[in-house]
């Protein structure tokens, strides 16, 4: 039986660990070929590309930090020329450093703007020139783009509502190429960034409506639904994901 | 192979024709069983049921006119009687009578059907409804872009129903009912399309330059209505092709 990625490659950005590692499980396990980025953790990446090859996909790793514009695309356009193309680019790679605004500096702020936007943008400008039409570009975000439950996460959310902004803006400019561009907003997910017995669990879990964190799966699972034929006529949203934190 | 959907039990209201045909089909091939409202087109909801049937599922149509409260309340009942219970309510049926503000009057609005029949209809489904169920809502991108004239109403509409699925989802939530609203642009309905040429007009404000089929909208909703989409609940979201972006 034909998969619904079949024949599709993709790259996924911050990929050897947490939601950038199961939306890369995902991607494969649904056909596709997925190189992954990783910024330092060689062991990691390393550990995540023999998953992928395990479900019978090609895959490789490439070094890359999203904060440095010139590594971001040249990642973008390394996985093109290996795979022949791109079809599917998940901007994953992101950092919050949380610090309330008495504690915070302008490099700290100049740190996350640099991951979290900087790179989306060098990646997407690159990928621009090699992803297919009819393709996918989706960015994980965050519900913090329009909420803040916990002090701390301004700098961090404003990353997240300025990929937000990238995201309808490249919606317009890709469209007629039928390439879709869609940002995922996850709330709390069980990853090394935030545990679900970290420090931060215990104010945000019972502010959802489910009473719980998502387990990484669970964001993957959508991001394989916005990367499917399925979901054909959806571009430029902006989808929250997270048991009902923000409503 | 097991289908995703297998074993659950679905209502859609207005699933006749268009969105709501489309997405019952869709629950249908996905493998669940599927009750419809309708509330005039008989012939248009036998040959609804016929399909779903030809798909392998049960499937039947109650008449119910979904601005009338009770009756919306009534639907969900039996459909729950007959099917076992319910793990699927999708809320479809809907009008949008576009009015300009000096030409509106109460009885004109889409108010009494999406409004009023949407929570008593899901009032009654609270009920029977079994844990880890979906409700789904089927609003409209209006609830926060207005691109033609006219649709004040219908806009108000659609925001109130969003409001409702945020205050439902804190409500479920304890029960894992997630509760979501589909946000639709431009959809092609074939004949049902209230204004060919108007929708045609606004192809050049998305970004894709078209409007959607049913089907994709459908699509969608069997997603949420999946194991799938397990950690979305109270969320809004737009299939619009880029209209509002």
């Amino acid at each position: 039986m034909t998969k619904p990625l079949s024949g599709k490659a993709a790259l996924v950005t911050g990929g050897s660990r947490g939601i950038g590692a199961a939306i890369a499980k995902r991607l494969a396990a649904d056909g596709a070929d997925v190189a992954i980025t990783y910024a330092g953790n060689k062991d990691a990446a390393d550990t995540t590309v023999g998953a992928l090859e395990a479900l019978g996909v090609r895959s490789f790793a490439l070094q890359a930090d999203a904060a440095e514009p010139d590594a971001a695309a040249d990642a973008i356009h390394q996985a093109a020329e290996r795979f022949g193309g791109l079809d599917i680019l998940v901007h994953n790679a992101g950092v919050a450093n949380f610090a309330p605004l008495p504690e915070d500096d302008f490099a700290n702020y100049r740190r996350q703007f640099a991951v979290n936007v900087d790179g989306v943008f060098a990646g997407t400008r690159a990928a621009a020139d090699h992803i297919r039409d009819g393709g996918r570009i989706i960015v994980i975000g965050s519900v913090n783009a329009h909420t803040m439950p916990t002090p701390g996460g301004a700098v961090y959310g404003a990353t997240k509502a300025a990929v937000a902004g990238l995201v309808r803006g490249w919606a317009r400019d890709l469209g007629p190429r039928n390439i879709l561009v869609n940002v995922i907003q996850p709330g709390p997910v069980d990853t090394d960034l935030n545990p679900a017995d970290g420090d931060f669990a215990n104010v945000l879990r019972p502010l959802t409506a489910l009473g719980r964190y998502a387990r990484p799966e669970e964001i993957a699972n959508l991001a394989a639904f916005l990367a499917s034929d399925q979901a054909s006529y959806i571009t430029g949203a902006a989808i929250d994901i997270d048991g009902g934190l923000a409503i | 192979m097991t289908k995703r959907l297998s074993g659950k039990a679905a209502l859609v209201t207005g699933g006749s024709h268009g969105i709501g045909a489309a997405t019952a089909k869709r629950l249908a091939a996905d493998g669940a069983d599927v009750a419809i409202t309708y509330s005039g087109k008989k012939l248009a909801a036998d040959a609804v049921v016929a399909e779903i049937e030809a798909l392998g599922a049960r499937s039947f149509a109650i008449r119910a006119n979904a601005a009338e409260p009770a009756i919306a309340a009534d639907a969900a009942r039996r459909a729950a009687e007959r099917l076992g219970g319910l793990d699927i309510l999708v809320h479809n049926a809907g009008v949008s009578n576009f009015t300009p503000l000096s030409e509106n009057t109460y009885s004109t609005t889409c108010r009494p059907s999406t409004v009023d029949g949407g929570p008593d209809g899901s009032r009654a489904a609270a009920d029977h409804i079994r844990d880890g169920g979906r409700i789904i809502v089927i609003g409209s991108v209006s609830d926060h872009t207005m691109t033609t004239p006219a649709g004040q109403v219908c806009g108000t509409i659609k925001a109130a129903v969003a409001g409702i699925v945020r205050g439902w989802a804190r409500d479920l939530g304890p029960r894992n009912i997630l509760v979501n609203v589909i946000q639709p642009g431009l959809v092609d309905t074939g004949p049902d399309t209230a204004d060919p040429d108007l929708t045609e007009d606004l192809h050049p404000l998305t970004a894709l330059g078209r409007s959607a089929k049913p089907e994709e909208i459908a699509n969608l909703a069997g997603f949420l209505a999946s194991d799938e989409a397990s950690y979305i609940t109270g969320a809004a979201i737009d299939i619009d092709g880029g209209k509002l972006v």
